[in-house]
């Protein structure tokens, strides 16, 4: 579905990804793991199109798509998470959930003012699909809370929320259990695991929790200092020795 | 007069009466996806024959069991209306059951069939079913996670109801047949007692028991068909049988399935029942969460409620006590309803409340006054399972702070030599389910023996004391009601819960669980840091706080009652872990099991007895998945001052 051929980024002198290539086929959940700095949000933002490689191609499903722009990917159906949570922080949940349905709203600037007709159906639709994302992650409790007043964990379920709403085809998160304790941290793999199994979604995660990414993920690519150093089955990547050496740890 | 000698005397013949003449009144609503669905008495009568037609096509017998597990859900109980029908009986369980527990009662009850709500039900009927034998056929109602299970004899709702369209083309007839056949004796349901002490008891309830009583209460307490209720509590319990099912369907009121455990206070708000029936630990939990925001509104604000709160309670304290209220308070009255009682009542859901009901443990005088006083009419009930609910209920207008209410009508109530209450009634239970020597016990003449000491006062009103196996003495004899301490220390909204030890020994002690929320709030408030419950509970903070409300105990009793003054709390400790029903120390339904927190405890109470002042001590804990851990604590020991009687030097 989605290929990563030999891309790389530069900011200055600092070459944060220095030619990575990665495929992804549909319906797996690939891991993208590594040491801080190694360039995996830097990956994901070339996916989702925020940055542009000078070099190397990305393609989704088939058809060339290196230089997209954000607004130009999410249409493609691909939508994405982010490491320090991105809600709008005075809008209550709901709110925060609809604005993901955003590219699948149609309508004239009369009608929704007026609340009339094909407006209102729209609403009502688009209200009833978020209502099932809300349903699917338990979180009818704090519908109408403001996004800023939850905790760290909650508003991490809120953006997958959003980022569901979409509708996607290809889910980006980047490091949806940072923060969480065990119990939230099952609850969050389930979901993941729920999204994958149920609609069939294809999800690229960044993630640190090791046993996490063992547990879940059919595929785990090891970034270090912008290079791919490893790409496979997890147990094939657990003991790899380049991994072990660069990310992993050694026993002393 | 037995009104069930009408033809209308199962539950599914009257609620094919509802569906005639109340057929687009609404019978049940269901939050769903955000927003409330109603069914009506037609549609809840259709669903319930439809999925009774798909139990039949599976082979259903009369006299099979259908154990039903899940939140409170319309379709859970259509099924059972639907076992009913067919002439089997529902047996509804805790849906926060261990596996343990479910096997247990699903093996004892033979049940045939399971109707789960969702994925976590299913996946837990499907752990037990090596061992319960009789396990044929599990339907589930949520298919959220469904898609990849294949085993045997598992099939979703909708898929049963299919089946059942189809069996009814072949068997016309058979429906109407089958609920025709069901009768007045008949078992209606068996509901199993959490049992404080033993396995758990299922109490057989026929049609009789539970029709009699539902319209008993009903006549007696005014319900009508428009009044609407919140089914919250969990379907296991007879309470929420009574209230949502069986009271229901006589009376023909609607009732409201929450969308969620986390969602209910607020889901209260949005309905606003008419009718509420309430254990003491969620009115317990309303007054806290109050009480917290009060603290939190600018100074104006406080002082304005704190002050027609005080005076509405002095208000209802007079009139509870059956004096005149002085006239300053009463001509302020109507406006402290306008601005701050009314206001209160309409945030917490209760409004519209004519009739509210606590039963199950002793609600403190406190927080019993605070509810009426905001207008709420709240109420004292005395019951139990083998009684079909109703036992004693206190009637409009003869509400008192220390007794259970008045014998309901048909209820006989009567005191044994050794001041056990024991009561007979139309909705004494048929009995223990396959325990014949249990049912003995309990029953005698058709007389129940409650198993709680108490006596009828000079105004008929019901008072209990204590459990009576629980009553005891101290080593010197002096009276002991542990029960009685244990809910005078659990009045103040820092205990949560609270087990007084002391039969046989010199001294009364106690062990007792802080209420996180408020005790964490308070700490907050001080400044002082915590990172855990176990944390919380050993800081010295806490220690004093918590001190000061059993030195406020030991005052009352001292000054109230000549009897109990001796049992004054000398020593107590903070219990490091919270009491949970996982860990099998409390009942589901939250009553202390004695035994075996004695026996859990055993080095904590040892060093009570002795003279140290801390102990470290280990406990084996239950996460919610099942797996076992230890908490490890250094628990404190505090010793009371004993609190002198008017006239006596203290000590």
């Amino acid at each position: 579905m989605l290929a990563i051929d030999g891309i790389s980024v530069r900011f200055g002198a600092l070459l944060a990804l220095n030619r990575v290539s990665l495929t992804i086929p549909r319906g797996e959940i690939c891991a993208i793991i590594g040491p801080n700095g190694a360039g995996k949000t830097t990956l994901l933002n070339c996916i989702s199109g925020f940055y542009h490689p000078y070099e190397g191609h990305i393609r989704f499903e088939g058809a060339e798509r290196t230089r997209l722009r954000p607004p130009e990917v999410a249409q493609l159906g691909i939508a994405r998470t982010f490491q320090n949570v991105a809600l709008f922080r005075g809008m209550s949940v709901l709110d925060n959930i609809m604005t993901g349905r955003v590219l699948r709203m149609r309508g004239s600037f009369l009608l929704e003012a007026l609340w009339w007709g094909p407006a209102r159906r729209q609403e009502m639709e688009h209200r009833a699909f978020v209502e099932r994302i809300i349903d699917f992650l338990e979180i009818q409790a704090i519908r109408k809370t403001p996004a800023g007043r939850l905790p760290y964990g909650l508003q991490k379920r809120v953006e997958l929320a959003r980022a569901l709403a979409a509708e996607p085809q290809l889910l980006l998160l980047d490091e949806p259990m940072a923060g969480m304790n065990v119990e939230e941290k099952e609850d969050m793999c389930r979901f993941i695991l729920d999204v994958n199994d149920e609609f069939g979604t294809t999800i690229a995660l960044i993630e640190h929790d090791m046993g996490v990414v063992m547990d879940i993920s059919d595929r785990v690519a090891v970034l270090d200092y912008g290079r791919k150093i490893a790409d496979g089955a997890p147990d094939k990547v657990r003991a790899d020795a380049a991994v072990i050496a660069a990310y992993l740890g050694e026993e002393r | 007069m037995s009104n069930v000698a009408s033809s209308l005397d199962t539950f599914p013949k009257l609620a094919r009466a509802n569906a005639g003449r109340w057929s687009r009144h609404v019978a049940i609503r269901e939050k769903d996806l955000g927003i409330w669905q109603s069914y009506t008495w037609a549609q809840y009568f259709e669903r319930s024959r439809r999925i009774a037609l798909g139990l039949a096509s599976l082979g259903f017998a009369r006299g099979d069991k259908t154990a039903i597990v899940g939140d409170n859900r319309p379709e859970l109980y259509w099924a059972a209306l639907a076992t009913q029908a067919l002439g089997g009986v529902p047996v509804p369980l805790y849906q926060d059951s261990i596996e343990k527990e479910l096997s247990y009662i699903v093996e004892h009850a033979e049940a045939r069939f399971a109707v789960a709500e969702d994925q976590e039900q299913v996946d837990k009927l499907l752990h037990v079913r090596p061992q319960c034998s009789r396990l044929e056929f599990i339907v589930y109602d949520d298919t959220r996670g469904m898609r990849a299970y294949s085993e045997p004899g598992l099939l979703s709702l909708a898929e049963l109801e299919e089946r059942g369209e189809k069996f009814a083309l072949g068997h016309p007839g058979y429906f109407d047949d089958a609920v025709a056949r069901g009768g007045a004796e008949d078992t209606a349901v068996i509901c199993y007692t959490s049992g404080t002490t033993g396995t758990p008891k299922g109490a057989m309830l026929s049609y009789r028991n539970l029709i009699e009583m539902a319209r008993i209460a009903t006549e007696r307490e005014g319900l009508r068909p428009s009044d609407e209720a919140l089914a919250y509590l969990p379907m296991a319990w007879v309470g929420d049988h009574m209230l949502s099912y069986a009271q229901a369907i006589v009376a023909g009121f609607a009732i409201n399935c929450p969308e969620s455990a986390a969602t209910v206070l607020n889901d209260l708000k949005e309905i606003g029942p008419t009718y509420f029936f309430a254990p003491p630990r969620i009115w317990e939990n309303l007054l806290t969460n109050v009480m917290i925001r009060i603290e939190d509104a600018a100074w104006p604000k406080r002082r304005l409620t704190h002050f027609f709160l005080g005076l509405a309670q002095d208000l209802e304290r007079c009139r509870l006590n059956g004096q005149p209220p002085p006239l300053l308070p009463r001509l302020l009255a109507p406006l402290g309803r306008l601005l701050v009682c009314g206001p209160l009542r309409d945030n917490l859901g209760l409004r519209r409340i004519r009739i509210a009901y606590t039963a199950g443990e002793a609600l403190g005088p406190e927080i019993f006054v605070f509810f009426r006083a905001l207008g709420i009419n709240v109420k004292q009930l005395y019951g139990m399972t083998e009684a079909s609910v109703f036992v004693a209920v206190q009637k409009d207008g003869d509400v008192r702070l220390d007794t259970v209410g008045t014998p309901m009508p048909q209820v006989e109530i009567k005191i044994s030599q050794s001041g056990e209450v024991l009561f007979r009634s139309p909705g004494v239970f048929q009995g223990y389910f396959k325990n014949p020597e249990a049912t003995r016990q309990t029953v005698e003449d058709g007389w129940i023996h409650s198993g709680d000491a108490g006596f009828m006062d000079h105004a008929g009103h019901l008072k209990i004391i204590d459990r009576a196996k629980d009553l005891g003495r101290l080593a010197d004899g002096t009276m002991f009601a542990p029960k009685y301490l244990e809910n005078k220390l659990k009045f103040s909204p820092y205990v949560k819960e609270a087990v007084a030890l002391g039969a046989g020994r010199p001294y009364v002690t106690a062990l007792i669980n802080i209420d996180l929320g408020s005790v964490g709030n308070w700490a907050e408030r001080r400044g002082i840091a915590y990172t855990s419950y176990t944390d919380l509970s050993q800081k010295p903070e806490v220690y004093d706080l918590i001190q000061q409300e059993v030195v406020r105990v030991n005052r009352s009793l001292a000054v109230e009652d000549e009897v109990l003054r001796g049992a004054q709390i000398r020593k107590f400790l903070i219990l490091h872990k919270e009491l949970d029903p996982d860990d099998e120390e409390i009942t589901r339904t939250r009553k202390v099991r004695r035994g075996f927190v004695a026996q859990k405890y055993a080095p904590l109470i040892e060093a009570l007895y002795g003279d140290r002042d801390r102990v470290a001590v280990e406990a084996q804990v239950t996460y919610e998945d099942g797996r076992t851990g230890t908490i490890r604590a250094d628990v404190v020991i505090r010793v009371v001052v004993r609190a002198a009687a008017a006239g006596e030097a203290s000590l």
